[in-house]
C-alpha cells in the first residue's frame, strides 16, 4: 500500500514495498508514456521527475516515495504537448522509434528548469539517456531550440 | 479494414480505462476479435486497396511495411499522396494487417520489412495506387459535370473545371468514384520525379505528436480486460533445454497464477502484474541441460574461426586472375587478421507480445517487421489455420532486424496464452533475456594478402572470410551447393545490389563457413558491417604500404564504378579531404556499397595521449537513386552513425559457459549524446535506381573512423570494439 502524488493527483496503490516505481506508474497508475528500458538505471527511458529532479523511476522502489513527493511522468508535463521542449521536439522531427522519447524530453526538460541556457557541455552531461535510434544531433539541437523559445516567450 | 478512428478510440479506450480502473475490464466488448474490425467501419469510402476518402476530404493511406522508426510510414504516404494530388495536410494513415491482407488476396503486396526494402520494392505499386484514386475521383467528377476528365485539372484534392469554373472536393465525389472500374495499374503514366510536390520534399514526419506526449501505445503497453503477464527465462545457453523447475517455491508469492513450461526450453511465471511475474521468476529454482553449448567460449570460437582463415573447404566467390601467384610475384606484400564480434540489437524497446488463443482462433499484439511472418508463428503454434489468425500491428521501439521472421517471442507468447484459453497474456522480456536470446550479428574474422608493384599498383588482392552464416540458420534453402554468398555481401561482383567497388587485376574473395551453438541472425546492415571493415581498413593498410593518399589510392581502382566514385568524390569535397585540419584532428576515409546504395564516409577523429578516441564530425555520403524525403534520410544517416559507433567503441558480445555475458548496458554500452560527432550528411542521387536507406551507410562508419585512428596513431586498428583495444 502506498500514496503517491503523480501528475497533481494522489492515487492509493496496492503493491509490495519493492516494486520499482516505474511498474506502479506503469501497471498500478496506467500510465504508459515512462517506458522499461533496462531496470537497472542505465538508459533512462523511465525518467521522471520527482520533486523536480530527474529520476530514473526503474531503480527506486515504491517504499521511499512519500505522499507529500511530486512526481510528474510525460503525461503531467503540459495539457497540450506546448511545453517548449516538446515543440522543439516536433519542429526538428527529433523521434523515429520514439520509445526512449519521454524519458529524454523528461531529462531535457529537468536540464533546462535548472539551466535555461544550457552550454553543450551542460548538454552532454544532462543527457545521458540512450536513444538505440541513435537521435542525438536533434536532441542537442532541439534542447537549444527549447532555450531560445524560453529566452523568447 | 481498422481505421486511423477506431485505433485512435480503441486507444482512448485501452489507455483512458487503464488510468481510470488500473485496467479493470469496463464491460466493453472485446476489441478486434477476427473479422470484426472491418465491421467497425469508418465514415470514409474506399477507392481502392491503397486510398480512403472521408467526407471532410482526408485521405487515408493504407501502409502495409512497418514503421520502426525509419520514416517508411511517412514516406510511403508521400509516395501515394504525390500521384493522388490530395491535400498533404489532410493525409491520415492506416495499418493494415496481415489476415486482412491474406484475406484480400495479398492486395497489399510484401509486408515484411527488412533490408531496406520498405519503400523501394513498394514505391511502384503504391504510386500507382495513388494514381488510380485520382483517375476515378477525377472521372467521377468529370461524370458529374458531364464534361470530358481531360478538362479537369486537380491540386490539393480540388478538382477544378476551368472553362466553367466549377470546384469540387475530393470527399464530394468519393462514393461516385469508388463505384467506377479501375483503371488498369500499367496503363498509369507516373510522374517523373522532377515535377515532385510532395515526395521528394522534407515533409515532416506524420507520427511524431503521440511520441512526445507519453500517449503512443507500443506493443509493451497494450492492456486488454482479464489480461495476465508472463515473464519468461529460457536455458541461457543456446540449444539447451529445460530440465525442471519447482513451482511450489513460487507459488504463493504475490499475483502468481501458474508457472507454466514454454517449448523445450524455457519456463514462464504468469501473474496479474509483470513486475509479479518476473520477482517469481527470479526466485523460481531451475535446471537445465546445457547440451554441447555449454562447453563453449568466446576463445574456443575464435578458434574455430582462425583455423577457417586457412582452411580448404571454401568456395570462390569471386576468382579473377591468380591472386595468390600476383601476390606471390608482387615486389611488396602486405597481410592482415581481422575480426569482429557478435553484437546484439538491443532495441530499446524489449521484445513482447501479447497473445490470446480462444475457441480454434489467435489473435496476437506484437511490434513485427514480418507482419505475415507473425501470423504464421502465431497460426502455427496454436495449430490453428491461418484465416482464423490475426496480427494486430503496433508500431516498433526499434527493429535492427531483431524483429523480422524469427517470431521466437511471439511463438512463446502463443505457446504460454494456449495454456490460458480465453485469457489474454501479455509475454514481456526483461533486459537481461532480450540480451541473452538475439539473433546476433555473426561473429567473423578476414584475411586479407594483396601484392603491390613497384608503382604501388595494386596487383592482387585475396580476401577470406571466416565466420558464422545467417543462412545456414535461418534459411538453409539460400545455401547452394555449399555455397553461402550472403556472407559475402558488399563483395559481390554483381552490380545493383552490394558490388565490390575495385578493379583489381587479379583478385580471390572467398567465405569459410564456421558456424557456432549462438544463434545469429541480421543486424542493421548485416554483413556489409564486417565486410566495410575488412576491404576498407585494408584498403587504408594498402594504400600507405603503396606511399599513396587514402582518397587517390581508391580512386586510381574505381573508374570502372563511377556511382560509387561519385559518392566517394563527394564526401571528400564536402569533408575537405586533403586540407589542413586542427592539430590532433585526423581524417579516416570509406566507401562500400549495399541495399542498392552507394555510401561513403569521412571521419575526423582525435587520439589523446591515454588512447581515448574522439570523433568530432562525420561527414556520410548516400546515392539511394530517389530520394522520397531528405530530412528522414538524414534522419537514417545520422541514426546510422550512431548505431555504427556504438559498434565501433563498445559493442561485443561475448561468450563463456556457453553463455552470452553481456546481458544489460552497463557491460553493452551503447554510445551516448556527449560522444555523439557532428554528422553531416550528403545526399548525392541519380534518380536512375530505387535504393535503400535505413542501412546502407552503417558500414562505411566504422572503418572510416578506424582509418582515421590509423591516420592519428600510425597503427592499424583490426578488431572492434575499441574498448579491447590499446591504441597507445
Amino acid at each position: 500500500m502506498a500514496k503517491l502524488n503523480i501528475n497533481g493527483a494522489t492515487r492509493d496503490v496496492q503493491v509490495e514495498d519493492s516494486t520499482p516505481l516505474l511498474w506502479v506508474i506503469r501497471e498500478q497508475v496506467g500510465l504508459i508514456g515512462t517506458k522499461y528500458g533496462c531496470g537497472v538505471a542505465q538508459c533512462g527511458a523511465c525518467s521522471v521527475h520527482l520533486n523536480g529532479e530527474v529520476v530514473r523511476s526503474c531503480s527506486i522502489l515504491v517504499s521511499s516515495i512519500k505522499p507529500t513527493d511530486k512526481i510528474v511522468t510525460i503525461e503531467g508535463l503540459s495539457r497540450d504537448s506546448s511545453h517548449p521542449v516538446q515543440k522543439a521536439w516536433a519542429a526538428l522531427d527529433v523521434p523515429q522509434c520514439g520509445y526512449c522519447q519521454s524519458g529524454q524530453i523528461m531529462a531535457a526538460t529537468a536540464l533546462l528548469a535548472k539551466k535555461p541556457q544550457p552550454t553543450d557541455a551542460d548538454i552532454d552531461a544532462a543527457m545521458t539517456n540512450i536513444c538505440r535510434c541513435g537521435t542525438y544531433q536533434r536532441i542537442r539541437a532541439a534542447v537549444h531550440m527549447a532555450a531560445d523559445m524560453s529566452k523568447k516567450a | 479494414m481498422t481505421t486511423t478512428t477506431t485505433n485512435l478510440s480503441r486507444r482512448k479506450f485501452i489507455v483512458g480505462s487503464a488510468a481510470a480502473g488500473g485496467g479493470l475490464a469496463l464491460g466493453i466488448p472485446f476489441p478486434f476479435g477476427v473479422g470484426e474490425a472491418a465491421a467497425q467501419g469508418t465514415p470514409g469510402v474506399e477507392i481502392n486497396a491503397w486510398v480512403v476518402v472521408r467526407p471532410d476530404d482526408t485521405c487515408v493511406v493504407r501502409i502495409a511495411r512497418s514503421e520502426m522508426g525509419q520514416g517508411t510510414l511517412t514516406g510511403l504516404a508521400q509516395l501515394v499522396a504525390e500521384e493522388l494530388e490530395c491535400d498533404w495536410k489532410k493525409i491520415a494513415t492506416e495499418h493494415v494487417f496481415p489476415g486482412q491482407n491474406l484475406a484480400h488476396k495479398r492486395v497489399w503486396g510484401e509486408m515484411a520489412t527488412g533490408g531496406s526494402r520498405g519503400i523501394r520494392t513498394s514505391q511502384d505499386y503504391v504510386r500507382r495506387g495513388g494514381a488510380a484514386a485520382r483517375i476515378m475521383l477525377v472521372q467521377a467528377a468529370a461524370d458529374q459535370w458531364k464534361v470530358p476528365a481531360a478538362e479537369l485539372t486537380v491540386s490539393d484534392g480540388v478538382i477544378t473545371h476551368t472553362t466553367s469554373g466549377r470546384k469540387i472536393t475530393y470527399g464530394k465525389v468519393a462514393e461516385a468514384a469508388a463505384k467506377l472500374t479501375p483503371p488498369d495499374p500499367k496503363s498509369i503514366q507516373l510522374k517523373d520525379p522532377k515535377n515532385w510536390k510532395v515526395a521528394g520534399k522534407p515533409m515532416k514526419r506524420l507520427d511524431t505528436a503521440d511520441k512526445l506526449n507519453g500517449s503512443k501505445m507500443y506493443a509493451i503497453d497494450v492492456k486488454l480486460p482479464g489480461m495476465l503477464l508472463a515473464a519468461v527465462k529460457r536455458c541461457p545457453v543456446h540449444g539447451g533445454k529445460l530440465t525442471s523447475y519447482d513451482e511450489a517455491k513460487v507459488s504463493s508469492m504475490p499475483g502468481v497464477k501458474r508457472v507454466v513450461k514454454v517449448h523445450d526450453d524455457a519456463v514462464a511465471v504468469v501473474a496479474d502484474t509483470w513486475w509479479r511475474a518476473k520477482t517469481a521468476l527470479d526466485a523460481l529454482p531451475i535446471a537445465w541441460d546445457e547440451g554441447a553449448g555449454g562447453s563453449q567460449s568466446s576463445a574456443t570460437i575464435a578458434e574455430r574461426l582462425k583455423e577457417g582463415l586457412t582452411a580448404g573447404d571454401v568456395f570462390a566467390d569471386t576468382n579473377i586472375g591468380d591472386a595468390p601467384k600476383a601476390i606471390a610475384g608482387a615486389a611488396k606484400k602486405i597481410e592482415a587478421v581481422y575480426s569482429t564480434p557478435f553484437l546484439a540489437h538491443a532495441t530499446m524497446e524489449p521484445m513482447n507480445c501479447t497473445a490470446l488463443v480462444n475457441e480454434g482462433k489467435v489473435e496476437v499484439w506484437t511490434a513485427t517487421q514480418s507482419a505475415e511472418g507473425s501470423l504464421a508463428a502465431a497460426c502455427e503454434e496454436a495449430g490453428v489455420p491461418l484465416a482464423n489468425g490475426e496480427v494486430h500491428k503496433l508500431d516498433l521501439g526499434g527493429g535492427f532486424g531483431r524483429r523480422g521472421g524469427t517470431q521466437d517471442y511471439t511463438r512463446q507468447a502463443v505457446a504460454i496464452a494456449k495454456q490460458f484459453p480465453g485469457t489474454p497474456v501479455k509475454l514481456i522480456w526483461s533486459r537481461e533475456e532480450d540480451q541473452a536470446h538475439d539473433f546476433y550479428r555473426p561473429i567473423s574474422q578476414c584475411k586479407m594478402s594483396a601484392g603491390l608493384d613497384q608503382n604501388g599498383k595494386l596487383v592482387g588482392l585475396h580476401i577470406r572470410v571466416s565466420g558464422q552464416s545467417i543462412n545456414a540458420q535461418l534459411n538453409p534453402g539460400a545455401i547452394k551447393e555449399g555455397k553461402d554468398s550472403r556472407q559475402l555481401q558488399g563483395l559481390w561482383k554483381e552490380p545493383g545490389d552490394a558490388q565490390f567497388g575495385y578493379s583489381v587485376p587479379n583478385l580471390q574473395i572467398e567465405y569459410a563457413m564456421r558456424n557456432t551453438h549462438v544463434r545469429v541472425g541480421p543486424w542493421r546492415g548485416v554483413n556489409t558491417n564486417q565486410n566495410g571493415v575488412y576491404l576498407e581498413c585494408f584498403m587504408e593498410e594498402a594504400a600507405r604500404a603503396a606511399g599513396a593518399d587514402s582518397l587517390e589510392f581508391r580512386r586510381s581502382m574505381m573508374q570502372g564504378y563511377p556511382k560509387h566514385l561519385a559518392v566517394l568524390n563527394a564526401v571528400a569535397e564536402k569533408a575537405g579531404w586533403g586540407k589542413p585540419l586542427p592539430a590532433g584532428v585526423h581524417r579516416g576515409i570509406a566507401q562500400f556499397m549495399g541495399y542498392g546504395s552507394y555510401s561513403a564516409a569521412v571521419a575526423e577523429v582525435s587520439v589523446s595521449k591515454e588512447g581515448k578516441v574522439k570523433v568530432h564530425r562525420m561527414v556520410l555520403g548516400v546515392n539511394c537513386g530517389h530520394v522520397v524525403n531528405p530530412d528522414q534520410v538524414a534522419a537514417q544517416v545520422e541514426g546510422s552513425a550512431a548505431y555504427g559507433l556504438s559498434a565501433v567503441f563498445y559493442g561485443e558480445m561475448s561468450v563463456e559457459r556457453g553463455r552470452m555475458v553481456e546481458l544489460n548496458f552497463h557491460n553493452y554500452q551503447i554510445l551516448r549524446l556527449a560522444e555523439m560527432p557532428k554528422v553531416e550528411t550528403v545526399l548525392v542521387p541519380t534518380y536512375d535506381f530505387w535504393g535503400g536507406v535505413g542501412e546502407p551507410t552503417i558500414c562505411v562508419v566504422a572503418p572510416s573512423v578506424m582509418n582515421a585512428i590509423y591516420a592519428a596513431t600510425g597503427k592499424p586498428v583490426r578488431s572492434l570494439p575499441l574498448k579491447n583495444v590499446k591504441l597507445v
